[in-house]
């Protein structure tokens, strides 16, 4: 594991919602470039750990969060950092995909376009590029003005993924990205994972144990808020030592 | 269930139908095009009901973008972003109440207010007591639009690095614009059909009024004061002026669906 650059780390983090102590004393670390599963039984703050890497947690009312999040040796937990620069640097993928309300192009676009970054024809390459590596480019190519809302659920979660790499993060967050999906679109949303690691760091919550094993590298798993066990998949997964891990890889716990 | 269907369904024909069946006939050029030649609501009508006409609209639309701009800084204001939660539903009741409460008492508040400072009846002091009519309804329709635009959109629009005020601009606004307009354009229908807050507050005149300051006749006004007359010739111009109101009513929520369908094709639900 040493020799593994670490994207994220982070140090006794806290948080709690209105004195509800949900995180506690969370220390894990999340190699670059590799697959890391959050896994663990519902409610216990695995979405609200992937939130807090993106600061997405404090546009809510009552937050407390103390410790450190590193994120390439830089503690984004700091006043005074410029909190959509870190976002920006986080492509998130939620639950349910939430598309703009706007055209299938401009969600793509929308990202590059608040950052002032690309104009005119380099856009429009750009966005083929993200559409494309987002398998969704031969279906949406002649559609690229209509509505995103008239997109399958399947496709506004591909495209959500495509607008996320439009704005070249370093980091993708899953949040359960396929549980709203049918087996075929998740499929398709798995596979593009495995491919977008080679690039990206990813991090996948997931409540499905199978989905874990298959896609990923390195897992973290969290009980009632806190770290019970961490590591390499295969040596999670086939040599756990902890009884709360051997008993949620027999399906004991759910 | 097929009998209430039935008695909204009936009451509903039969007031247009009465209102196109008198009201119809009745419309002529003149009427839409002249100012009433007499204090012809004691006599033998003659002329048009052009200052009922204009003065509506003087009224109302005025009124309407007061109420909106109003609307939407309090609405904003609701917001989570800036208010605390008590203090928001407080409020939220407060609008709530206000909507409720019947037009007539906004021109009484407002006309004794008038007497206070000694104002007259005026295109001006109708407007104000329209605003307030408007405002409880058009408040309360942004804010609802705004406060339904989903979290996990707005998570979205910060993950790709908005900051708070693109997400609100280029994401929230577009989300939320079809209810926000609805809003308007419901705060709009309300406010010209209402005759008993500018009953005392706008006055009457047979002329199109020349300045904020003068007195004016508004289609709900005319009717009420027509309808009172004995003479049937005025009492038909009553009718004409009801069937202009239905007209304008209907035009407004036709254009509102259209512009909401127009409007809905990019939200996100």
């Amino acid at each position: 594991m040493t020799s593994l650059k670490m994207q994220i780390e982070t140090k006794n983090l806290n948080v709690s919602f209105h004195g509800n102590h949900v995180l506690k004393d969370i220390n894990i670390k999340i190699p670059a470039k590799k697959l890391t599963a959050i896994i663990g039984p519902s409610g216990c703050g695995k979405t609200t750990l992937l939130k807090s890497f993106n600061r997405l947690l404090e546009i809510q009312d009552g937050v407390k969060i103390s410790g450190q999040i590193q994120v390439d040796n830089v503690n984004i937990l700091r006043a005074g950092l410029d909190v959509p620069d870190i976002r920006k640097k986080m492509g998130l993928l939620s639950q349910k995909p939430y598309p703009l309300p706007m055209s299938i192009y401009e969600n793509v676009a929308y990202g590059l376009r608040i950052h002032h970054q690309k104009k005119g024809d380099e856009l429009d390459q750009i966005v083929e590029n993200c559409l494309r590596e987002a398998g969704l480019w031969s279906e949406v190519k002649d559609r690229l003005h209509d509505p995103a809302s008239r997109l399958s659920v399947g496709q506004q979660q591909r495209l959500c993924l495509a607008r996320a790499i439009a704005v070249e993060p370093e980091v993708l967050l899953c949040d359960e990205p396929t549980s709203a999906l049918d087996p075929i679109a998740a499929q398709q949303i798995e596979k593009l994972l495995l491919k977008l690691k080679e690039n990206y760091t990813v991090v996948l919550v997931t409540h499905t144990l199978r989905q874990a094993r298959r896609l990923a590298d390195y897992v973290v798993y969290l009980y009632f808020g806190k770290v019970i066990e961490q590591g390499p998949a295969d040596e999670v997964f086939n040599h756990p030592k902890t009884p709360e891990m051997k008993a949620y890889l027999a399906g004991e716990i759910s | 269930m097929i009998i209430s269907t039935a008695i909204v369904l009936s009451s509903l024909v039969i007031i247009i139908g009465l209102v196109v069946y008198h009201g119809a006939p009745a419309i002529t050029v003149d009427i839409l095009i002249k100012t009433p030649t007499s204090q012809d609501y004691i006599g033998e009508g003659t002329g048009g009901i052009l200052n009922a006409i204009v003065g509506s609209l003087l009224l109302v639309i005025p009124a309407t973008i007061i109420a909106f701009f109003v609307g939407i800084a309090i609405a904003l204001y609701l917001q989570s972003d800036f208010s605390h939660h008590s203090f928001s539903t407080f409020v939220r009741f407060i609008l709530d109440v206000l909507w409720g409460i019947p037009s007539i008492l906004y021109g009484v508040f407002c006309f004794l207010i008038m007497i206070a400072i000694g104002v007259r009846a005026s295109v001006l002091t109708g407007i104000i007591a329209l605003t307030l009519l408007e405002i409880p309804i058009i408040t309360r329709y942004i804010d609802e639009s705004i406060k339904m635009v989903p979290a996990g959109l707005k998570e979205s629009a910060y993950s790709l690095g908005s900051t708070k005020f693109e997400t609100a601009v280029k994401v929230v606004r577009r989300q939320a614009f079809p209810g926000i307009l609805a809003g308007v354009l419901l705060g709009l229908g309300r406010g010209i059909g209402d005759a008993a807050s500018i009953l005392f507050t706008a006055g009457f005149s047979n002329n199109v009024p020349g300045s904020v300051f003068d007195g004016t006749a508004a289609l709900p006004t005319l009717i009420f004061k027509y309808f009172s007359s004995p003479y049937a010739a005025v009492r038909e111009r009553a009718y004409a002026a009801a069937f202009i109101l239905v007209i304008i009513v209907l035009l407004i929520s036709i254009i509102s669906r259209l512009l909401t369908k127009r409007f809905m094709k990019h939200v996100i639900r």
